[in-house]
């Protein structure tokens, strides 16, 4: 009975999304207070009735009840307590219903936390995102509900996919949702400041922190879905440009351009309709990306879900949603003009050359990912987009970025001096070609691309520690301030992962061998030593465990145990790949197959990639940078009453 | 025209060329990694050039997988049921590589007419029939007997 009660709750919820979209839209026309009010209570309980729907799920999964159907499908009596938690999101309909839960955890959060707009600016925000939820209850409960029974109920359940019984894959759905759902807030307040046909810097401040808040969870989720991949799929590739990450990966590009342009909304006032159409963008494409995802127009893992009708109605949904703030964009957007003029020579321009390079990479992922479809429709045959695309086009789009980004941060708004800025960023530059060369010389190998992106990696450090240098010494303070530190780690991330990046894709070696008990391999100075196999048995799987001693010199480093592991419910063979992380190298071997009968020789994987963990040691600064800079106590401030960035262009047609 | 919109002007059309040469180099990248996807029987029907990389996909015939004694090479047969074409791959297959199951290799064709594979592609999921092999079994008339 109580699963029942689940599938009500969240039919009371698509009624509140409903008022939540309609009464407080038409009091802001009307000029009705109370239904301007409604705004907070039916936010606050649409948030109060997906909690209690979503919780009566996982309440399903711990108690392992068969007779609903999604669980029979993604559980089993043996699958570990933690892993029942995951399992609720581990297919389409359960993190579809994450997806929902997240997003009425954000409207509730921005019911409570808007209190300093303007009241019919903030019920305006609140409705369009009420029109979001009802959007996605709506796609649940008509095509995806995760409550319904089994009937005769099943004995028992076939198992979660033991590819997500991981920790990574327990966190990776709830972040990259965090993201995705976060850039509605921002959608939100663009389509509630078209409706209203002006934009206020004030308005822009409030929205910085929710759009950097996303913007860093969706960092963190993309990196930890590529960390996932590395160590889960046991051949230890991190990025593989597989449609389902492009389509993490375009909502990020376009965020990242759209925490730039708001900074320069926020202080300078100009690119006020560009923040705009990026807002609308961001949250499009992670309603694509959902489309691409779920849909099953996409071969990859994650496009668990093909169902014709989901596909239809997350199509529709998306043109709605696409269609519609695009054409509100056209009408209104036109009519707004901008303040804040600014020489070629200043911050604006830099900050203008970011973001031209996020969208310019945001458009070639899109043409990249969408080609193979387009082509398909028009029946020209079956063709895939090649990682070559794409790794090509980001090496080189990365150079007019990562040449622009300290000078950029050294620069004054407005206007400035090519000399000044000479003067300001010599020492950083000289010193990174300095490392870049040196580096060179001592390791070859890298070959120049790689050598280059080091230089632009040092670069990027040094040019942004700088900055923070030369601003202590004209305070003659050493507190930094919160929002030039949040500034200073993001970029610090970027250079961390410029090297990384640099490092691991032209110093790293990568062998698969046949290897019997006994056998030894060197590699990079490292003794790879096969001892053999032995079986070990695990809560749900039965497992060959291979051990391997590394040792360097006489000394030895580390043993490895990785697994081949077969899961009983599903019988599915599973690679656990084994790794010595380290600053500087990872050590990585995984078992491929057995070769004979006997089980003495094995396909073995044996690895080292040098650097490889700063590419997400770089985000994880990226992440520190966003948070931070979401904290800034000036976002928190009372807002005083300033004049509009944009006011109506009959008013200053003159 | 004032100095300030002559400025804005420059800067526009930079914009717009740089815009232009990387749309031209991105649809130029795009056309040298398109790979196309081939069944057996377009081996068969079609004289594709020998040495052009091409993604092949089919069912691995049963019974037909062959490994070296010292070394990770491997051959098998990829079979659409209408025509099969004999594929030899060097390295370790993925986890659900199995006889009897759908799987997509990369590479591309040798002169003796095998299909010298560099990547093989199986999907993680037991169940799960990549779309374009399911499309490929049923033009050449191989009802899937699992569905």
């Amino acid at each position: 009975m109580t699963v029942e009660l689940g599938q009500i709750s969240l039919l009371a919820a698509l009624l509140t999304a409903l008022v939540l979209g309609l009464v407080p839209m038409i009091g802001t026309y009307t000029g009705n207070r109370r239904f301007i009010a409604v705004s907070t209570t039916a936010a606050l309980i649409q948030c109060l009735l997906v909690m209690i729907s979503f919780g009566i799920l996982t309440s399903a999964f711990i108690v392992q009840d068969f007779s609903v159907e999604y669980v029979a499908r993604n559980s089993n009596s043996l699958l570990p307590m933690h892993y029942r938690f995951s399992a609720v999101w581990s297919a389409h309909e359960g993190s579809l219903l994450l997806w929902e839960l997240i997003l009425a955890v954000w409207i509730a959060a921005v019911a409570l936390f808007s209190k300093r707009l303007p009241e019919i600016f903030r019920a305006r925000v609140l409705a369009v995102l009420g029109w979001v939820s009802v959007g996605f209850l709506l796609f649940i409960i008509l095509t995806s509900n995760p409550f319904g029974r089994l009937i005769p109920s099943a004995v028992e359940g076939l198992d979660l996919n033991p590819l997500l019984q991981d920790f990574g894959l327990i966190i990776h759905p709830p972040l990259l949702y965090m993201g995705y759902v976060g850039f509605s807030v921002a959608f939100a307040f663009a389509v509630a400041a078209l409706l209203g046909g002006e934009v206020s810097r004030d308005w822009v401040r409030w929205s910085r922190p929710w759009t950097l808040v996303a913007w860093a969870f969706l960092t963190i989720g993309i990196a930890l879905g590529s960390w996932w991949a590395y160590y889960e799929l046991g051949w230890g590739g991190y990025w593989f440009w597989d449609p389902v990450e492009n389509a993490s990966f375009m909502p990020w590009l376009v965020g990242t351009a759209l925490i730039h342009s708001q900074a320069v909304t926020e202080k300078r006032g100009a690119f006020g309709n560009w923040t705009l159409l990026l807002a609308l963008s961001a949250f499009s494409l992670s309603l694509l990306g959902t489309f691409l995802v779920r849909s099953g127009v996409l071969t990859s893992v994650h496009a668990f879900a093909s169902d014709p009708t989901r596909g239809v109605f997350i199509l529709a949904y998306l043109a709605l949603v696409v269609g519609g703030s695009l054409t509100l964009y056209a009408i209104r957007a036109p009519k707004m003009i901008q303040g804040g003029g600014f020489a070629g020579m200043s911050r604006e321009t830099f900050l203008l050359v970011n973001n031209l390079v996020f969208t310019v990479m945001a458009a070639m992922v899109l043409t990249g990912t969408l080609y193979p479809l387009l082509i398909d429709a028009l029946g020209a045959g079956k063709i895939s987009v090649g990682p070559p695309y794409f790794g090509l086009l980001f090496t080189w789009l990365l150079v007019p970025m990562v040449i622009a980004l300290p000078i950029g941060i050294n620069s004054r708004w407005q206007q400035d001096s090519g000399s000044r800025l000479f003067g300001m960023v010599r020492w950083p530059l000289l010193a990174s070609l300095a490392i870049g060369t040196v580096v060179w010389i001592m390791q070859p190998s890298i070959g120049f691309v790689s050598a280059a992106g080091i230089t632009g990696g040092a670069w990027v450090i040094l040019g942004s520690l700088f900055y923070v240098g030369q601003f202590q010494l004209k305070k003659k303070s050493f507190r930094i301030p919160g929002s030039i530190l949040a500034m200073t780690l993001a970029h610090v991330g970027l250079g961390v992962f410029l090297i990384g990046l640099s490092m691991v894709s032209t110093l790293s070696t990568e062998k698969h061998l046949r290897m019997e008990a006994g056998d030894k391999y060197q590699m990079a100075g490292y003794t790879f030593e096969f001892l053999g196999t032995k079986i070990v048995q695990g809560p749900n799987y039965t497992a060959n465990e291979g051990e391997f001693v590394i040792t360097k010199g006489d000394q030895e480093v580390t043993r490895l145990y990785p697994q081949k592991r077969e899961y009983a419910q599903r019988g599915n063979i599973m690679t656990e790949a084994a790794i010595d992380p380290g600053l500087t190298r990872d050590l990585y071997v995984s078992l491929g197959e057995p070769l004979d009968q006997s089980g003495r020789a094995w396909a073995v994987r044996v690895y080292h990639k040098p650097f490889i963990r700063w590419i997400w040691l770089g985000s994880i600064f990226m992440l520190a940078g966003g948070m931070l800079a979401a904290a800034n106590k000036r976002y928190r401030r009372k807002m005083p009453a300033t004049e509009p960035v944009t006011t109506k262009a009959k008013e200053v047609a003159a | 025209m004032t100095p300030t919109r002559k400025r804005r002007l420059i800067g526009i059309l930079i914009i717009i060329i740089g815009v232009g040469i990387s749309a031209v180099v991105a649809m130029q990248a795009l056309n040298e990694n398109m790979l196309f996807f081939v069944s057996p029987t377009d081996v068969e029907e079609q004289s594709l050039p020998v040495g052009k990389r091409f993604r092949l996909g089919g069912l691995v015939a049963v019974e037909s997988v062959s490994r070296a004694e010292d070394s990770l090479a491997v051959a098998f047969v990829v079979t659409d049921g209408a025509h099969s074409v004999d594929v030899r791959f060097d390295g370790i297959l993925p986890d659900l590589f199995r006889e009897g199951q759908g799987i997509i290799a990369l590479g591309e064709l040798k002169p003796d007419g095998h299909f010298e594979a560099d990547e093989v592609l199986a999907k993680h999921d037991e169940n799960y029939m990549p779309p374009e092999v399911a499309d490929a079994l049923e033009k050449a008339g191989h009802v899937e007997s699992e569905q």
